[in-house]
């Protein structure tokens, strides 16, 4: 399986030798890779049973708990990355989450699907349907994604929340920014990485 | 047969001639641990495991003896090709100090008296225990275990091993454990005491020297206990409110299932174990709570250890439910500890920990096979 692209981009962002908290990590791909090429200590939260076992397999140390319980269990500035790929859309209160993220981690990263993309926007509009992408390819009533957002939404959210954007990369996709990304990133891209301070 | 083969079970019985200072200030000067063996010690023993059992378990944790229908406790778990891999690890299974099984306990002799220990037999810890097995350790040649594993009680004492030797483990697996009893947890341990110690034949520990058992007593314990280990879903499930017979009779006898299996895990279980075994293991229990108990220390012993972590829970236990076995997984998070941690689905209640579910031996073999690489 080719390596997620958002996960490369977060990958460059983070320095060796750092410890990171990677929530949602599904089989533990991207600490797998930072273990090995930066060194860092880290652990993963998923809760789904074969993730955990895939982990387990890709030797990083996994943590069985369900997010929308919060990570009370962590405590603050305890990590230097805390980082959500593409899972933000999954929780139940975003908003919760990504203050702790930010109480336990001097540093965060946030990727997720911009439902603000081009094809959703005209599967809409239309259509008159719920837009199933590629990047989103659920039927309205059997997505685990309830918390959908575009480039746009999450910008305000920042500014509402004060989190400081460091830096962006929205893909298209085929997994590359282009000219169109970076003119019209809500409108061209189809995932967004925010590092987050 | 063929299994144990495979399995190369082998039991021995081993003395031990120096002191054994004890948590309690006491001495014990002499002991015999009794113990099982499986698969074979590598060149350089790199490839030991111990494994620790729990309140009514002994060093029988896998293969069958020709005279035995059952065979060990945890024979699912242990073996060739299972998650505890014997053609790859040496597992050393020894019954606890205190037990009924062939280490020394309230039913052996005292050496110094020759007489049967009963009450005389002092109370043995956690950390009683742990320094036992380590002096097992030594005998066997071993200077640092592969694996510690442990569910339940056995669960405190891998635990415990991380932070009283923390160099001398390499990896811990605490199963359907906690980092100390509850209030709640304490309280059914004595009311199994008191059903032991309220029995006329217990003749304040001993018994045997009387020629007789505090049966009823025992029994009643171990009745109490099952209850605790089953959850109510899998009782449910298993007798829901079924009768013996077709109909209801008024009377005090047994009328329903549950009742009628209850009294028989009861009865099955006091005709292989010792009453003061079950008093002291309740005991050691209810004294386990090494953050308090070492202090400063515990921490410092944590940060020596290089241990990888392995907590499991099972999401019906609630003799120690998941959220217990959080209070671990987070003192070992936040002190840095490489640690990973399951909780699985499973509705066997506390006594899961010993049934078949795949995702949960599925998440001992990935963590074990992945810890084995190189061996």
């Amino acid at each position: 399986m080719a390596f997620r692209k958002d996960l490369v981009q977060i990958s460059s962002w983070i320095m060796p030798n750092t410890k990171v908290l990677d929530l949602g990590c599904g089989s533990g791909e991207l600490l797998r890779i930072l273990q090995q090429e930066k060194n860092i200590e880290g652990y993963g939260i998923d809760n789904d049973i074969n993730n955990i076992k895939m982990s387990l397999k890709n030797n990083i140390n996994i943590l069985q708990f369900d997010l929308d319980n919060g990570l009370k269990d962590f405590e603050s500035n305890s990590f230097d990355y805390v980082v959500l790929a593409q899972s933000l859309q999954v929780i139940k209160n975003p908003q919760e989450l990504i203050k702790e993220m930010r109480r336990i981690g001097k540093e965060i990263i946030v990727s997720f699907p911009n439902m603000g993309h081009w094809s959703s926007r005209l599967q809409l509009l239309f259509r008159g349907m719920m837009p199933i992408t590629q990047s989103l390819p659920f039927k309205w009533h059997d997505t685990p994604n309830i918390h959908l957002c575009t480039i746009e939404d999450f910008l305000i959210f920042c500014k509402e929340n004060n989190l400081n954007i460091e830096e962006v990369l929205v893909t298209n996709h085929k997994q590359q920014a282009s000219l169109f990304t970076k003119i019209a990133p809500n409108f061209f891209g189809q995932i967004a990485t925010f590092r987050i301070r | 047969m063929n299994e144990n083969n495979m399995l190369n079970l082998q039991t021995y019985i081993v003395d031990f001639n120096k002191p054994l200072k004890l948590s309690s200030g006491k001495v014990l000067e002499k002991y015999t641990l009794k113990y099982e063996t499986y698969g074979t010690l590598n060149k350089d023993k790199s490839n030991a495991v111990l494994v620790c059992h729990a309140l009514s378990g002994n060093h029988h944790a896998a293969g069958l003896y020709s005279n035995e229908e059952k065979p060990g406790w945890w024979n699912n778990m242990i073996g060739p090709e299972k998650p505890i891999d014997t053609n790859k690890l040496f597992v050393v299974c020894p019954n606890n100090l205190g037990g009924c099984h062939g280490s020394s306990g309230p039913s052996t002799i005292n050496p110094e008296n020759k007489k049967i220990y009963g009450s005389d037999f002092p109370i043995i810890t956690v950390s009683d225990w742990v320094d036992s097995q380590k002096n097992l350790m030594k005998h066997l040649g071993i200077n640092r275990w592969k694996f510690v594993i442990g569910g339940s009680l056995g669960g405190m004492q891998a635990f415990q091993w991380s932070v009283q030797y923390p160099s001398m483990i390499e990896n811990c697996i605490i199963i359907a454990a906690a980092p100390k009893l509850t209030a709640q947890n304490i309280a059914f341990n004595e009311v199994a005491r008191q059903a032991i110690m309220k029995d006329p034949n217990w003749c304040d520990g001993n018994y045997l020297e009387n020629n007789v058992s505090p049966n009823q007593g025992l029994a009643l314990a171990r009745m109490l206990g099952h209850i605790t280990y089953l959850s109510d879903e899998s009782m449910k499930e298993k007798f829901g409110r079924d009768l013996k017979l077709s109909k209801l009779n008024y009377n005090y006898d047994v009328e329903f299932q549950i009742e009628s299996y209850l009294r028989y895990q009861g009865e099955k279980f006091v005709s292989g174990f010792d009453a003061n075994t079950y008093l002291l293991m309740t005991k050691s229990l209810d004294y386990f709570d090494p953050i308090k108990d070492m202090g400063d220390m515990f921490i410092s012993n944590l940060n020596i250890t290089n241990a990888k972590f392995l907590v499991i829970s099972f999401t019906s236990d609630w003799r120690f439910p998941p959220i217990r076995s959080k209070e671990i997984v987070k003192i070992l998070i936040n002190n840095n500890k490489r640690i990973s941690y399951s909780e699985i689905n499973a509705d066997g209640g506390h006594d899961a920990f010993l049934m078949n579910n795949q995702d949960y031996f599925d998440v001992m073999k990935e963590f074990i096979d992945e810890a084995c690489n190189g061996i």
